[in-house]
């Protein structure tokens, strides 16, 4: 083996991610499983959005019946799409392949993080016909609904962020599903209007709003709106950064023994 | 190549590795003994830089593990005892998915894949799901994404488990061809394969060093090492016993156990050649072979067979990992 070759045994960052990306992708779309969740993804946000959210009967052209399902549905199906990223790794014994490839750690968290987002992006695209179906009805504002689709997503990736953690935590796919859904709970309630009305009989008005500053409700709803705000973003990114950040902990405490 | 200086491994109270040192070139492979939990995988995994040592140091290439562990393992080729690999994806898929991580892309991916899928034989299954394959077969994945890079520094645990022996004798084979140029640590509990494969040999018990020596250094250690074995036709058995214990530089003679039932009449006797204070052999023992055949013409029996002992492996194993129960 010639000198050059020698030195390309291993990759940049970005091919580093890629290559975990397309292998966490191809896992996705490999197996009947993904094609089951976007199904259920799609019949879910049909139902909530015209049954239980009166989308024909409001008889106004927005989105706002599709998006305030959101934050309930991805409780269930975001912990559902990535409680397998790291607990199947422990599982399975590939953790210790991975980890002695010439990747670092934060190039597989980040490149399994982004497969998961990029899967989930894909099922919110599949909703774009609830989209043409009220550009059709009417003439809803454009902008609102885009940013909305917006905090869709980073919600999306704060709840993936945090299902990524705990799947690092337990070898066990249902403990870090049900780790997931009870800390993004959490992040919902924090901020549900009837729960912050419940809280203020109790306490002052200014711990109330403390608290659901913390909520990915108060947030989402703002995005919603149709008002960027760099802090609504910066709330989401930080989430996920966060977690991400503990994701980091965790794997490394694995093996610190 | 490999340095490893006074590695520990503390799991909580448990003192996995407890002072390890060894070294190993290029050109060398070393064999990796030792009972179960003596601190083979514990040891590997910390040379992959998969766990932090507790103390100590790991030098792969010039590069420290733990300040530089990309270029490290870079460097290594690596088969974890479970052979793991991602049960859904193919052979095929998983091979280029590790080389993608290589940094290996276009034509050279391709060979490199292709390289590593003849030597392991996996043509056949290239495009089975993974969890569809053969115990072997998947262990022969996992092997073949060890050498696809072809590596300076092959760390294999236990690579011939689950083999079948005609499998085994093929990776025996090839840790020996690939040990030409690289630098291999492989554990086992096969004792034949350190004779066949290694250049030299580690015994790891309770996590230390207790052994580091070639093959042939550590079987010279056996107390059967250098004895004579005589199969004698027409003599009895005592008598034999008795006449080859007083032979100068004889220590003593025993009957080996099962021969004096043979219907034909043949005994075989062991003679143990006196040793000095360091356990080595002196010229009177050397020439113990001659002695007896001398003997033995002399009383009138015929000899069938003559042969000094090389020592077995198995008996240094046992004899270093468990004195008290060959002291019994
Ligand atoms: N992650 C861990 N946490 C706690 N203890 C561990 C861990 N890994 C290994 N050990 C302990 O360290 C000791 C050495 O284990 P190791 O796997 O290195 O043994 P080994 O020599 O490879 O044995 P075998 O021949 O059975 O493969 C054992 O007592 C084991 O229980
Ligand atoms: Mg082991």
């Amino acid at each position: 083996m010639n000198g050059q070759a020698a030195m390309k045994k291993h990759g940049s960052t970005l091919t580093n991610i890629a290559g975990i990306v397309r292998r966490e992708l191809s896992g996705y779309f490999g197996s009947p499983v993904a094609y089951v969740f976007l199904v259920i993804f799609l019949l879910m946000a049909g139902f909530l959005t015209f049954t239980i959210g009166r989308f024909f009967e409001r008889a106004e052209a927005s989105l706002v019946s599709f998006f305030t399902w959101h934050p309930w549905m991805y409780l269930f199906l975001v912990p559902a799409v990535g409680m397998r990223l790291w607990s199947e790794e422990r599982r399975l014994g590939t953790l210790e392949l991975l980890l002695t490839l010439p990747v670092t750690l934060p190039q597989v968290i980040i490149g399994k993080f982004l497969a998961s987002w990029i899967f989930l992006a894909i099922a919110l695209a599949l909703t774009c016909p609830v989209w043409i179906t009220v550009n059709v009805l009417g003439s809803p504002d454009n902008g609102a609904i885009l940013t909305a689709y917006l905090g869709s997503l980073l919600l999306a990736g704060s709840f993936l962020a945090i299902t990524s953690m705990t799947s690092a935590m337990t070898r066990n796919q249902a403990v870090s599903f049900i780790l997931s859904v009870m800390i993004c709970l959490l992040l919902v309630i924090a901020g549900y209007s009837p729960v912050t009305d419940l809280l203020t009989r109790w306490t002052s008005p200014g711990v109330v709003s403390a608290v659901a500053s913390f909520s990915v409700m108060t947030h989402f709803d703002a995005l919603q709106r149709g008002v960027i705000d760099l802090r609504d973003v910066g709330f989401f990114l930080s989430v996920i950064g966060f977690a991400l950040f503990g994701n980091a902990v965790i794997v490394r405490g694995l093996r610190a023994g | 190549m490999i340095r490893v200086e006074n590695l520990v491994k503390q799991f909580g109270a448990k003192r996995a590795v407890n002072g390890v040192s060894f070294s190993v070139e290029r050109g060398e492979v070393l064999g990796l003994l030792g009972p179960n939990g003596a601190g083979k995988s514990t040891t590997m995994r910390i040379i992959t830089g998969f766990y932090p040592a507790t103390s100590g140091r790991v030098t792969v290439g010039g590069h420290d593990v733990a300040t530089d562990p990309i270029r490290v393992k870079a460097l290594i080729g690596y088969l974890p005892e479970s052979a793991p690999s991602y049960a859904d994806m193919t052979v095929q898929g998983f091979l280029s998915f590790i080389a993608d991580l290589r940094g290996f892309s276009g034509s050279a991916k391709k060979a490199a894949v292709h390289g590593a899928v003849e030597t392991c034989l996996l043509e056949g299954v290239l495009h089975q799901p993974i969890d569809t394959l053969s115990k072997g077969y998947r262990h022969r994945t996992c092997l073949a994404q060890a050498i696809l890079h072809d590596p300076d520094v092959l760390i294999l645990d236990e690579p011939t488990d689950g083999l079948d022996p005609n499998q085994k004798h093929a990776a025996r084979e090839l840790i020996r061809r690939m040990g030409k140029t690289k630098a291999i640590v492989f554990s086992t509990h096969i004792l034949e394969e350190v004779e066949a494969a290694c250049t030299r040999a580690v015994i790891i018990d309770r996590g230390s060093v207790v052994a580091n020596g070639t093959p042939a250094e550590l079987k010279a250690r056996s107390a059967t090492a250098g004895c004579v074995r005589v199969t004698l036709g027409g003599a009895a058995a005592d008598a034999a016993v008795a006449q080859f214990g007083q032979l100068p530089g004889a220590l003593r003679a025993e009957l080996l156990p099962g021969t004096d039932m043979a219907p034909d009449g043949r005994v075989t006797v062991r003679v143990y050649p006196t040793r000095d204070d360091s356990g080595a052999i002196g010229a009177a023992g050397a020439a113990l072979t001659v002695a007896v055949a001398q003997a033995a013409q002399s009383a009138g029996w015929q000899v069938q067979a003559l042969s000094t002992e090389e020592g077995r492996l198995e008996d240094v194993f046992r004899s270093i990992t468990l004195p008290d129960a060959v002291a019994k």
